[in-house]
């Protein structure tokens, strides 16, 4: 809780009120006690009190449960990352209070569960400790046969307290999420809630209330990046996808599935990966830009189909909600490591573009960059996102849908001759037209993945294949001129430049401002188009001593991460380091400025 | 704007239409006249010649000028294989995809676009090994388009391997002992797999290969036609047995076969080489694509008069 600034006005009499500008809880329990949905709850709240907030969360992968944590953020100010130490912890068990006590600030408070928690005297020294019975007071609160169900409500009744929440509208949320056939589910819910509010907590010395936020000029939206990104498919106007489970893309196709009928839209659960993307070549081969997407594995099966996409030049979406690799790896864990198959998955030169999107609001926006992208330089694009975001929840400001929603209905004009692979065509971009539609001279076109003339048609004539192996490479060089210049987080000149892409944003500008605030001059770049790259970054990097890429991903044989040995290959300059992990976790903001510190004083 | 709202044709559909939400569909223009063979032929094939490709060819031109089906109404699809090659020398829409894949990429086309009729060849290593996971899927879910195998027994374009059908005993490059591996059974794995129209017939029986072509396309479903079509390269004479002219026997499917009897048509399948020709089983159920279009429909209905954003918005107000 930083900012802390205490005020003399006790409002209960017995407790201190501590103005407070953000706060960071982690609730720790396991996943069937309902702690997500505590987590949802408060991150609602914050943003419908234009707060702002970032969760984090750990799910066990085996469906049995196990423990599970969910830790939010909250702040009025601007909230970056989910927080390197938790100001408070919320324990059910005593396994959540053993492990997750050591990510409590020192002083910070344990909220425990009395009935399942012993304290550890060596813990009660650096931690204040506040037990309460949450279990046995909520059976005492409902009564009936519903045991210690509802716990996870009593608990955020305790955070309503010490954290001086909007009572009315955290009882609203709980009406809008338990209200529908039983009624008796949300008198149960407000009872626990109400008798978790009211009970005593003597031994808390102080509760908090936070600033009041800035006024925001449009309301807040409050979802999680794979909500963010499937929406902004939607309102980028696609219409037809094809996917196969797999964690964590399952969410999006179960989302579009859900969704795209009420658009008069479909999205296919195929027989296997293959058949996935095949289907979306399909759907974009019959005239409007279609969505596939899976994780490492399913990716991988994607990888010959995708290079169809860049020899036929057939616009694609393909979603990569990255997870710990290779193989089955370590599905419900973070990883960065598919930047290379994404870029460079395919056999041939196959040409595509990446994105990767950085924040749950910027999954939205790319969604439908991507969508645009594809359909302009008639091309495959991957969107590269990680568990990181696709799990986590942000409130952002609500986009403007009327202006951003697009259709992108096929156009079945007749034309009166067509050539898609028209070689004299400016920028060498590719143009088809959709089955369906008449051509007057009779002439029709082939969509293909052999190599071929300006019609479809194929060759073997060398001439062609290095003629339209340029094309296919050019019109992605165009593109790069396309892209927004960068800026760099913090001035364009320093010590240090760490440059990122994904998920870690918010940890690299939180370390940015934390660095600076002490004086160092550290700055920061995300690069949200890895493939094309943007243009002008060696002016960028040009400011700098020191230019360290922060990646989830492995140093490789060579040393370097994946992004950075990209820029490695890109610019031949030395100053290019790495910084990467791979244990699975995000980025805490303390751990790359560490690793920043420790690298620019061994190559000082 | 629903992806099944189809282009407006004055032209009676090539098929009966799905039942879809709203159906417009690309403007078509002229009165039908149907297309010729002139008009429909495109490059020459580079099959070798003699291959039984060319009269599957040449029946698919015919069948276009018989049923005056126009440029805008069909497209053809193909994997990879001697006979994938199939799109390139048809004068209309039509895409070469990768090989076995051709269903999944047809399916794509045929869901979206209830206005067109999908045609897909290929052949039998296209289908029934590389692609065999997507056929049993394709026939369950009985996605409205009619499929082509040319199945001659052996891998042509990579020059004579065994293929899934290849019967024991034949001698390719792969098995130089002959084949020691089962073959499919193309008509039993449809039949199993659901498949809703499931005929077989022969390149040397051109009116029959056009019969059943015609019965295929005006089923409401999957259509799977097996066509036996030689291999004159790699596997001469393969189908001897099933040619008159070659002293074979060709033999139709009896005339008291109930094409709805499951077990019955199951029973025709296991008639050993050169077997029955003709429609082994036919039923009618509701296309993937029907079923689709109905969740469309009554999804749509709760969200009448609402523009794409509005319905969307709805989602976000949910979301503050
Ligand atoms: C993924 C992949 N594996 C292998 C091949 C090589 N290949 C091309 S066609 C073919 C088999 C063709 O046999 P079939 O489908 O029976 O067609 P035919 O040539 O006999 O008409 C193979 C193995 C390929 N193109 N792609
Ligand atoms: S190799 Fe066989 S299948 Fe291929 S074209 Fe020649 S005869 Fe036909
Ligand atoms: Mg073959």
């Amino acid at each position: 809780m930083s900012d802390t600034i205490t005020t003399a006005a006790p409002s209960s009499g017995a407790a201190k009120v501590l103005k407070i500008n953000e706060a960071v809880i982690r609730i720790a329990g396991n996943s069937q006690d309902g702690i997500q949905a505590i987590g949802g709850f408060l991150a609602r709240l914050a943003g419908r009190s234009e707060q702002e907030v970032m969760t984090f969360m750990t799910i066990p992968s085996t469906i049995s449960g196990g423990p599970s944590i969910f830790q939010v953020r909250i702040g009025s100010g601007e909230v970056l990352s989910a927080g390197d130490e938790a100001d408070m912890l919320l324990c059910f068990y005593q396994h959540s209070y053993e492990d997750h006590i050591k990510s409590v600030k020192l002083g910070g408070i344990v909220l425990f569960d009395a009935d399942h928690v012993q304290p550890n005297p060596a813990y009660e020294e650096n931690y204040r400790h506040v037990g309460v019975n949450i279990s046995s007071l909520t059976v005492e609160a409902i009564g009936g046969t519903g045991r210690d169900k509802g716990k996870n409500i009593f608990a955020m009744g305790l955070l309503a307290k010490i954290f001086d929440l909007n009572v009315p509208k955290l009882l609203k949320l709980i009406e809008e999420r338990f209200g529908g056939k039983d009624p008796s589910l949300v008198a149960n819910a407000t009872t626990c809630f109400n008798a978790g509010y009211m009970h005593s907590l003597e031994n808390l010395l102080k509760t908090f209330q936070f600033f009041d936020a800035e006024k925001k000029d449009r309301h807040q939206v409050v979802m999680n990046g794979n909500e963010a990104l499937a929406y902004g498919l939607i309102a980028a106007g696609v219409r037809f996808g094809a996917g196969y489970p797999i964690t964590p893309w399952s969410d999006i196709m179960e989302l579009l599935r859900r969704e795209l009928p009420k658009y008069g839209g479909m999205f296919i659960q195929t027989e296997d990966e293959i058949a996935a993307v095949s289907m979306a070549l399909g759907g974009s081969y019959a005239g409007r830009v279609a969505v596939t997407g899976s994780s490492g594995p399913g990716i991988s099966l994607k990888t010959e189909a995708i290079g169809w996409a860049s020899m036929a030049e057939m616009p694609l979406v393909i979603v990569d909600v990255q997870r710990g690799g290779p193989s089955t790896g370590m599905p419900t864990n973070v990883e960065q490591s598919d930047l290379n198959i994404a870029c460079f998955g395919g056999h041939g030169d196959s040409p595509r573009v990446v994105l990767a999107p950085t924040s749950v609001e910027d999954c939205f926006y790319t969604a439908i960059e991507a969508v645009n992208i594809a359909r302009k330089y008639s091309t495959p694009v991957f969107i590269l996102t990680d568990q990181g975001i696709a799990t986590r929840i942000e409130a952002f400001e609500e986009p403007n849908l009327e202006k951003v929603c697009q259709d992108i209905s096929p156009d079945y004009t007749p034309v009166e001759d067509h050539k898609p692979y028209d070689l004299t065509k400016p920028n060498g971009i590719t143009r088809h037209i959709a089955p369906g539609t008449k051509v007057l001279s009779g002439k029709y076109p082939i969509a293909t993945g052999l190599e071929h003339d300006e019609l479809g048609h194929p060759t073997g004539s060398s001439k062609l294949h290095a003629l339209m192996t340029a094309k296919r490479r050019n019109k992605l060089r165009q593109l790069a001129w396309d892209f927004p210049k960068l800026k760099t987080y913090g001035p364009n000149e320093g010590q240090i430049l760490l440059v990122g892409w994904g998920s870690s944003q918010g940890p690299i500008k939180e370390a940015v401002d934390r660095a600076r605030g002490i004086g160092e001059a550290i700055s920061g770049l995300t690069i949200r188009h890895l493939n094309p790259l943007p243009n002008g970054l060696e002016q960028i990097f040009k400011g700098f001593h020191h230019i360290f890429v922060v990646e989830l991903n492995d140093e490789g044989i060579y040393g370097y991460g994946q992004l950075a040995t990209v820029l490695r290959a890109r610019y031949c300059d030395p100053r290019i380091q790495g910084i990467t992990k791979s244990d699975g976790l995000t980025w805490k903001v303390k751990e790359i400025l560490e690793r920043a510190r420790t690298l620019a004083s061994a190559k000082a | 704007m629903s992806i099944l709202t189809t282009p407006t044709t004055t032209a009676t559909p090539v098929a009966p239409s799905p039942t879809a939400a709203t159906t417009t569909t690309p403007p078509v223009t002229g009165e039908r006249k149907g297309l010729t063979k002139k008009e429909v032929a495109a490059d020459h094939p580079t099959w070798c010649p003699g291959c039984g490709d060319f009269s599957v060819l040449a029946l698919y031109f015919k069948l276009i000028e018989k049923r005056k089906m126009i440029h805008e109404q069909i497209t053809t699809i193909a994997g990879i294989g001697c006979s994938s090659r199939f799109p390139y020398f048809v004068q209309a829409h039509g895409a070469h995809f990768i090989h076995g894949r051709a269903l999944p990429f047809a399916s794509g086309v045929s869901l979206s676009r209830p206005d067109l009729h999908v045609f897909v060849f290929g052949g039998d290593g296209d289908a029934f090994s590389i692609g065999g996971n997507h056929f049993s899927h394709t026939c369950r879910k009985n996605i409205k388009m009619t499929y082509v195998v040319m199945d001659n027994w052996v891998y042509g374009l990579t020059k004579k391997q065994t293929s899934p059908t290849s019967p024991l005993g034949f001698k390719s490059k792969t098995d130089q002992w002959g084949a020691v591996d089962y073959p499919i059974n193309p008509m039993k794995q449809a039949i199993a797999a659901g498949a809703t129209f499931v005929a077989r017939t022969t390149h040397t029986n051109p009116n029959h290969v056009l019969q059943m072509m015609e019965a295929a396309m005006d089923h409401d479903g999957f259509s799977f036609i097996e066509c036996l079509s030689e291999c004159v390269e790699f596997y001469e004479g393969a189908f001897d047995a099933s040619n008159p002219r070659k002293g074979g026997v060709f033999k139709e499917v009896p005339k008291d076969h109930d094409v709805t009897n499951e077990g019955a048509a199951y029973a025709l399948a296991g008639d050993p080489f050169p077997g029955y020709f003709g429609v082994f089983y036919k039923n009618t159920k509701p296309t993937k694509n029907a079923k689709e279009a109905e969740i469309i429909k009554s999804y749509q209905s709760k969200v009448t008069g609402l523009k794409d954003w509005q319905i969307l918005q709805k989602n976000f107000d949910r979301m503050k």
